[in-house]
């Protein structure tokens, strides 16, 4: 596309097919124990 | 729902249903603004007056219209939220506990002026957790998990290496759990660093996925909100043993991880001041308290926070541009092998797969809840007996919250934290609005990253 330059994503719509495995890290073990950061969690179930 | 935001030059068109980032010229950006509300005549009227005569022709609007309308098609922009009835599978379902927030000690070294669990006490006594309630606390998580696989044990307190020979005896007991049952664990360790030593050092090499170290930034900032029991600053103390931690974790799997105040609002100097020590790993974030608290984030510091992310979002790209990148935890977003929908709208998992332990075995919703005591879910040794409340937190989603209908981070943050939630409003299906608007903010700095990167990429 000219003038629209869309950023390589996982289309959440997508992950509903496969999704819900409950495998990846529940977001306040990696760093913050004050906020929630679910979307810099990584999928494990690619 | 569409967000479109400028930042460094970029004009960012996220769709927020399909998680779609587009990066666009500004009469596109112009376009996508009207696209859903007015007709393409029109469009086309608006957009001859507004640019300079020959700076766009009506053939280039054409054009950008009919790439609106492509990725419409393909459901890339102004997608439809179709996740509202496939929530009612995600409330439904059968949940598991997967991880556990151990409290090994309600003691500490430090007397941090913010901390929520009031110098390791929680409102309650000092103690330690016995082998017997930690190991107990893992009997209940291999026999509540289920079918997952892998299972999360945070050490944490208070701080845990007060306590450290449990520590040491519950992982032995963990590996051993391991061999008999088909899971397992990644535990982790949250310290202040204070006892830190070379043998706990290659302890935690060996069995910790992750560490995460206390410490705020700059010493003068570091030392003013986290003073030793003799009111001595504690970074000297610290700062060598983090920085060796660090290296030989290979700068990986580790966060060193500060609180930034109304004191220090510049911020971005701390973090800055932590990679400048070499630091990769790194997660400074804002303070949550009762507004009362002098250094307290009030309504008024929005703003300066806001250009203090934007700040160090540019420094940041700048070092990447020099190699000299790292990571900041509140930045990070995978947009490509990122969480999927159903952990997107369900949240952290309080109250449901992740549980807090205190030291003598009562369970909490999570480590925020611990001390008050209308939350305690149960105890290690007679299980779970306050169904309503994890039924309570099963309800709790993107979709419960009045407050996240409209709001673009919606899937970022999947709702916030309960605990702020609680403490500002007195329930969890709410948001702390200071937290929500400050999200936003980042949100947007790590869009705008990913597209600062991708033109990296390209050049």
């Amino acid at each position: 596309m000219k003038h629209i330059k869309t950023l390589n994503t996982r289309n959440l719509k997508e992950s509903m097919k496969k999704g819900g495995c409950g495998e990846c890290q529940t977001s306040c073990q990696s760093a913050c124990k004050t906020s929630c950061t679910v979307g810099n969690q990584s999928c494990e179930n690619k | 729902m569409v967000h479109q935001y400028k930042n460094n030059g970029y004009n960012i068109v996220l769709d927020v249903n399909s998680g779609c980032v587009h990066v666009v010229d500004e009469l596109t950006y112009d376009i996508v603004a009207l696209f859903q509300t007015t007709d393409k005549e029109d469009i086309t009227k608006q957009m001859l007056s507004k640019y300079e005569k020959d700076s766009v022709t009506q053939q280039e609007i054409e054009e950008v219209i009919k790439e609106i309308e492509e990725l419409k098609e393909a459901g890339n922009l102004f997608s439809e939220d179709i996740y509202k009835d496939y929530i009612f599978d995600v409330k439904k379902r059968q949940t598991v506990v997967k991880a556990l927030c151990l409290h090994i000690a309600h003691d500490c070294n430090l007397k941090c002026r913010y901390c929520f669990a009031e110098e390791g006490e929680y409102k309650g006594h000092r103690e330690l957790m016995s082998y017997e309630v930690g190991k107990k606390a893992l009997d209940f998580l291999i026999e509540n998990s289920g079918n997952r696989r892998n299972l999360e044990v945070d050490f944490f307190g208070g701080e845990p290496l007060m306590n450290f020979d449990v520590v040491k005896q519950l992982v032995v007991y963990g590996r051993e759990l391991e061999k008999h049952h088909d899971k397992k664990f990644r535990f982790t360790l949250t310290t202040n660093g204070v006892l830190l030593n070379d043998d706990i050092m290659e302890f935690a090499n060996k069995e910790m996925a992750n560490v995460v170290l206390s410490i705020d930034g700059r010493k003068e900032v570091h030392d003013y909100m986290r003073p030793t029991r003799n009111n001595k600053g504690s970074y000297e103390l610290i700062m060598p043993k983090f920085q060796k931690l660090a290296e030989s974790r290979n700068q990986n799997n580790y966060y060193v991880r500060g609180t930034f105040t109304h004191h220090n609002l510049d911020f971005s100097k701390d973090v800055l001041h932590l990679a400048d020590l070499g630091f990769k790993q790194i997660s400074v974030e804002p303070v949550v308290s009762q507004p009362e608290e002098p250094y307290a984030i009030t309504e008024e510091d929005i703003a300066t926070i806001c250009e203090e992310y934007d700040t160090l979002a540019k420094e940041m790209i700048q070092r990447k541009k020099e190699g000299r990148d790292f990571n900041f935890f509140h930045f990070m977003i995978d947009l490509t092998g990122g969480p999927c929908v159903a952990k997107r709208l369900s949240g952290c998992g309080s109250g449901t797969e992740y549980l807090a332990v205190t030291p003598w075995g009562d369970f909490y919703p999570c480590h925020q809840f611990v001390g008050n005591e209308e939350f305690i879910m149960g105890n290690v040794f007679d299980g779970m007996n306050r169904t309503d409340i994890i039924d309570c937190f099963k309800q709790c989603n993107v979709y419960s919250k009045p407050k996240c209908q409209d709001c673009f981070a919606k899937y970022y943050c999947s709702g916030g934290c309960a605990a702020n939630s609680y403490n500002f409003h007195g329930n969890i299906n709410d948001a702390y609005d200071i937290g929500c608007e400050l999200q936003r903010k980042r949100v947007e700095c790590a869009l705008m990253i990913k597209a600062a990167e991708n033109d990296m990429v390209s050049e």
